[in-house]
């Protein structure tokens, strides 16, 4: 909700001039938007970040074997030392291969119940969009409900209850964070149904679903892209912070919260390596995915591309 | 306005009778027969269903929800079974305590984010707008438990200048006098909500103050001669805030999962240490209430700044 743009330089219209120096080719949309991503520094700082931690968490494990599910009780809260690089925790697990296995749930909880999430708002806001009247009102009327409740609240009661694996935690989170994109969609498709070309389109002849698939969904996806990034981020934000809170997945699976929570016990004890290096993944992860979000933004988005 | 303002009223009541039929279908699907949380493992199937029907928990949902909404309009918000104490008072038991970390959470924020934003937007793509921007971007992006985690680490086991968890006072009788009497213990977690939103309204702060800066009057008030300072003062910050009131009004829910976090780190006993123990308990009752009241209360606030604005502004004008 409060996120807001970036300054960004102005993208540039690159047009490609012609040998008789009269034909420009005018580049679509969305590669002028992709250049714009990739003039953004930021924006690719993000990208490497994110792309670091998918091939550390899902790759990592293949070539560093971290014991991670066998107790070592005889070397318990080791400090970092040759054979564990980020030393070891409570019950003797290697705290590096801790943090790529839990990675691996973190993103994978993150990038599902974002996909689950953008899918069920897209559908449900075009729909409401492009129905309008009744259905449109009682439609948003369960979007102010449901975005009404404190999220973290019903994840937490609804999690505790049927969210101890993977899965069903993505699909608690994604099931109760379609409501942005529902928002943005709907807001999206009543502007667009009115604009030119989509009369234009009509007049051509297209089809009920020729209009929404060739022309609204296209043209409304560029709000959705850019929120996918954030429902991404939230939903990380919101696992770890179930995991900390002790509601989150069962072992033998656990998440970034998880491991930082065991790690908070023994803050006092002055064993840094369970809390501070899974706690910087987080926050890495967390902002790649906002870094990503504000360029795409500014890079899709013509209306919000700054004076 | 008043049209406007009885209509959004009109929608706010349904939005808050839609929120109850939600949340108590829901806590409904995943405790409706308590009988075998409250009465234990060891308990007979026999016993355990006597008790839901002595509760009336095996009459059809829909009456169980007309008698619980008949309950709730008389001020009535069920009985905690685990702690046999009526949720009327557990709630009131813990939620002066969290309400003086949020309002002082609240009250610093808004202080701190309001001159940095402006700052940052007159002073825009300076080093020290880029350098608080990122900062804030960090800040942004960190769990609520962790910024806690290394607030603790920082002044509490470091420096060792605060305590590390909640006033002692707090933590023994549960009440708010402790914790007033206690300013030291106060300040990590007070900073702890502040940080997390200065974060945000500060970003917001900055954007708004920016378009209040691109707009006429600010030039015509430079124009006539006005000292920056005055400009500023008079026409800047006056507009930019309106925005603001708003975001107030819509970070409730944002403040209640905060408090929820930050009061677990520090063990602070307010609503938050309520829930996570309510829901340890499998104590539905207490949850069902406390999430009916966060829905309740986001749309109050919704409402609330609604009217502040069109009272604020008087370019709203809506029929």
């Amino acid at each position: 909700m409060f996120r807001d743009v970036e300054t960004l330089p102005p993208a540039t219209t690159d047009h490609t001039i012609a040998e008789g120096g009269e034909v420009t080719v005018i580049q679509s949309g969305w590669r002028l938007g992709l250049r714009a991503f990739a003039q953004n520094r930021l924006a690719v700082v993000g990208l490497g970040l994110l792309l670091f931690f998918v091939v550390f968490c899902f790759f990592g494990p293949i070539f560093y074997h971290g014991d991670v599910s066998v107790a070592n009780i005889v070397n318990t809260n080791s400090p970092p030392v040759v054979g564990h690089p980020l030393g070891t925790d409570t019950e003797g697990f290697d705290v590096l291969g801790e943090i790529m296995v839990g990675g691996r749930a973190s993103l994978e909880i993150g990038l599902l119940a974002a996909t689950i999430a953008t899918v069920v708002g897209t559908l449900w806001g075009t729909i409401a969009g492009l129905v309008g009247g009744v259905v449109d009102g009682l439609m948003m009327r369960v979007v102010d409900v449901i975005l009404s409740i404190p999220l973290l609240f019903v994840i937490l009661i609804v999690g505790a209850k049927w969210g101890s694996n993977v899965l069903n935690l993505a699909i608690i989170i994604g099931i109760f964070s379609w409501l942005v994109p529902a928002r943005l969609v709907r807001g999206e498709v009543l502007t667009l149904r009115v604009r030119d070309f989509v009369a234009a389109a009509r007049a051509a002849g297209a089809g009920r679903s020729r209009l929404v698939l060739r022309h609204l969904i296209p043209n409304a996806l560029s709000v959705v892209i850019v929120n996918i990034t954030f429902q991404v981020a939230d939903a990380i934000l919101l696992v770890a912070a179930l995991g900390f809170l002790g509601f989150g997945l069962n072992y033998p699976t656990f998440d970034w919260g998880d491991t930082l929570a065991s790690g908070t016990n023994n803050l006092l004890n002055g064993y840094w390596w369970e809390v501070y290096p899974v706690g910087v993944c987080i926050v890495l992860t967390v902002m790649a995915m906002n870094l990503i979000g504000d360029a795409l933004r500014d890079a899709l988005d013509v209306r919000l591309r700054r004076r | 306005m008043s049209t406007y303002l009885l209509r959004r009223a009109g929608t706010s009541v349904i939005i808050v009778i839609g929120i109850s039929i939600l949340v108590f279908g829901m806590l409904h699907l995943i405790g409706g027969a308590p009988g075998r949380a409250v009465l234990g493992l060891r308990a007979s199937p026999a016993s355990v269903f006597a008790w839901d029907k002595t509760h009336g928990f095996n009459r059809p949902i829909a009456i169980q929800y007309l008698t619980y909404m008949n309950q709730l309009i008389h001020g009535n918000l069920g009985q905690s079974y685990k702690l046999n104490q009526s949720v009327d008072q557990v709630l009131a038991e813990h939620a002066p305590i969290s309400a003086y970390l949020s309002g002082l959470g609240l009250f610093f924020s808004i202080i701190i984010a309001l001159p940095v934003g402006i700052y940052q937007a007159v002073k825009r793509n300076t080093l020290g707008d880029n350098v608080i921007t990122a900062a804030a971007f960090v800040t942004y992006s960190m769990p609520v438990f962790l910024l806690g985690l290394l607030l603790i680490q920082i002044f509490a086991i470091t420096l060792g200048i605060f305590p590390v968890g909640a006033p002692a006072s707090v933590s023994q009788d549960s009440s708010v006098v402790g914790a007033i009497l206690d300013p030291r213990a106060m300040v990590l977690p007070v900073a702890t909500l502040t940080l997390i939103s200065v974060a945000g309204y500060s970003r917001y702060m900055r954007s708004s103050a920016l378009d209040a800066l691109a707009q006429d009057y600010i030039k015509a008030a430079r124009a006539k001669g006005l000292p920056e300072r005055l400009v500023l003062i008079r026409h800047l910050v006056r507009n930019a805030c309106l925005p603001m009131v708003t975001l107030i009004g819509l970070s409730i829910p944002l403040l209640l999962a905060g408090n929820l976090i930050t009061e677990n780190v520090f063990n602070y006993p307010g609503l938050g240490i309520m829930f996570i123990d309510a829901l340890q308990q499998e104590d539905y009752p207490v949850l069902l209430a406390y999430t009916l009241m966060g829905g309740v209360l986001t749309v109050v606030g919704n409402y609330v700044a609604d009217i502040a604005l069109t009272v604020a502004d008087p370019r709203i004008r809506l029929a």
